[in-house]
């Protein structure tokens, strides 16, 4: 079968078998290995991708789902020579060790900022009204995103840093 | 995953028979592990109507496509139903939140680990073949509502806030639409814990109806879990309070990860309505709460468990306790 889609703001068709989720499309059709396979079940974060601007596991997408949707993977938010704030925040603080989880964490926080610039609550929001990014806020809206080698202090500081600099 | 016919309904006369898609959240992990095995899908996420939070009379009515996230956020539902916003984010991680959807949330299977693991025998997922669960390891099992061939439990967050708000349940069948409780969605396991709900072919849930708000009720939802985020709860309690003087006037609650489905106790609710709100009354009404003994020895602490989230979280609801930097919220309008 055959899926239009928008991926960091080019155009593709890709031809595929039904079970094919977006995660698979992306890294063996498209060539766009930035995005990671960690568990392959919602668990993890590796893969997390911008759907439509929101942040979804793209190992839970089924690609025929999703004709004509808009994605945006870690190559379409910066490159080696033009990195994204979030990207500089994490080089600065060293907020990875072996990398492998890094570009979920990257596109997970770029949501995350957003969310936040929305006013949208998290559970350990005090107020539903109110989105303060404290420590305890970024660890909560980070939970989907798992690094086994624990960096989460150094990636905890290199979200709080990005914001800074959005603010 | 198996094979499957992938089929995309562009009308509600598109839908044809088929598992029906629409997060996919848990589904497509349940197919990737071979527990579910549909020879065809079929995607409604492009049916119109079914995506928007409107009002209804002086409640609101949840399209079945709502996605966790928008119905968390929703304005009118923190203003008038902070509870549903609090259970809500109190489940899963922000991605799975926001593809998840309403319908599918009610829907979600349980996350018993024998149903999982196709090497044991589970009645849920081959009726008649045993419970690996009866004798085996399981904390994560139920307390009440179970039988003798499953002990599995629901494991939703949002389903419990919406039992004790008193949800209603859309369904779209051959016979036109109907409307149910949602505490009357589900069917008890029996001898048949396959069949979870009273669906049949060709019904879709296409909406969740919220009543009225409880004006000036303190709402909270208390979920204890292994990890502080992103795990399923051991046991929770979804409360609305309202309160007048120091006296109790209306309580609605509803317990979760403790039964096959969001689960109420109405003694609980009876023994609380008019008294005055006290640490006494809130352990007579716990002793309600401790079914004896429980129905597998590894949830024995459950039954502790529960009794004191109750009184903690009735502390919390009646003022007896700080809510400084808590999950308690008061609903307006």
């Amino acid at each position: 079968m055959k899926t239009y889609l928008s991926v960091n703001a080019k155009s593709y068709a890709v031809e595929h078998d039904p079970r094919r989720t977006l995660l698979d499309t992306l890294r063996d059709d498209l060539g766009l290995p930035g995005t990671k396979k960690g568990c392959d079940h919602g668990q993890c974060g590796a893969c997390t991708i911008l759907l439509n601007g929101e942040r979804v596991n793209a190992c839970l997408c089924l690609t025929a789902m999703h004709d004509g949707d808009e994605i945006t993977t870690i190559e379409g938010i910066g490159s080696p020579e033009l990195l994204s704030e979030l990207q500089k925040a994490f080089v600065e603080k060293d907020g990875y060790q072996c990398g492998f989880c890094t570009p979920g964490q990257i596109m997970s926080a770029t949501a995350l900022l957003q969310e936040i610039a929305n006013g949208a609550p998290s559970y350990v929001s005090d107020d539903l009204d109110s989105a303060a990014l404290t420590d305890a806020e970024i660890a909560e809206r980070m939970s989907g995103n798992l690094c086994r080698c624990s960096a989460y202090p150094l990636i905890r500081e290199a979200i709080a840093m990005a914001a800074e600099g959005k603010e | 995953m198996r094979p499957f016919d992938y089929h995309r309904a562009e009308t509600f006369d598109d839908v044809t028979s088929g598992q029906i898609i629409a997060g996919g959240t848990n589904l497509l992990d349940l197919m990737k592990i071979q527990v579910m095995t549909p020879e065809a899908l079929v995607d409604i996420t492009r049916l119109e109507g079914l995506s928007a939070i409107v009002p209804e009379g002086d409640g609101l009515r949840i399209g079945a496509l709502v996605t966790n996230s928008a119905l968390a956020y929703d304005p009118l539902v923190r203003a008038g139903w902070p509870l549903l916003s609090r259970a809500i984010l109190a489940g899963a991680s922000a991605q799975i939140r926001n593809k998840a959807t309403t319908g599918g949330n009610l829907l979600q299977r349980t996350r018993c680990p024998y149903f999982y693991d196709t090497s044991q025998p589970c009645n849920k997922r081959t009726p008649g073949a045993g419970c690996a669960a009866i004798g085996g390891g399981g904390r994560m099992l139920a307390l009440f509502g179970t039988s003798d061939h499953c002990l599995a439990a629901h494991p939703s967050d949002m389903a419990v806030a919406l039992t004790a708000l008193g949800a209603e349940v859309e369904i779209h069948g051959a016979n036109g639409t109907r409307r149910v409780p949602l505490q009357d969605l589900y069917v008890p396991p029996a001898d048949r814990p396959d069949r979870e709900t009273i669906l049949e072919t060709g019904d879709l849930i296409t909406a969740v109806i919220l009543p009225a708000p409880k004006s000036g009720s303190r709402q909270g939802y208390r979920k204890v879990r292994d990890r502080a985020s992103y795990a399923f709860a051991l046991v929770s309690v979804a409360g609305a309070v309202t309160m007048e003087g120091g006296t109790i006037t209306d309580v609605s609650l509803a317990f979760g990860s403790v039964a096959p489905k969001p689960w109420t106790i109405p003694e609980v609710e009876q023994m609380l309505l008019g008294q005055p709100a006290s640490d006494d009354l809130f352990r007579r009404a716990a002793d309600l709460l401790a079914p004896d003994p429980a129905p597998h020895p590894e949830t024995e602490y459950k039954r502790a468990l529960l009794r004191r989230t109750f009184v903690a979280t009735m502390r919390q609801l009646t003022g007896l306790a700080d809510t400084t930097g808590t999950d308690i919220a008061r609903a307006e309008a």
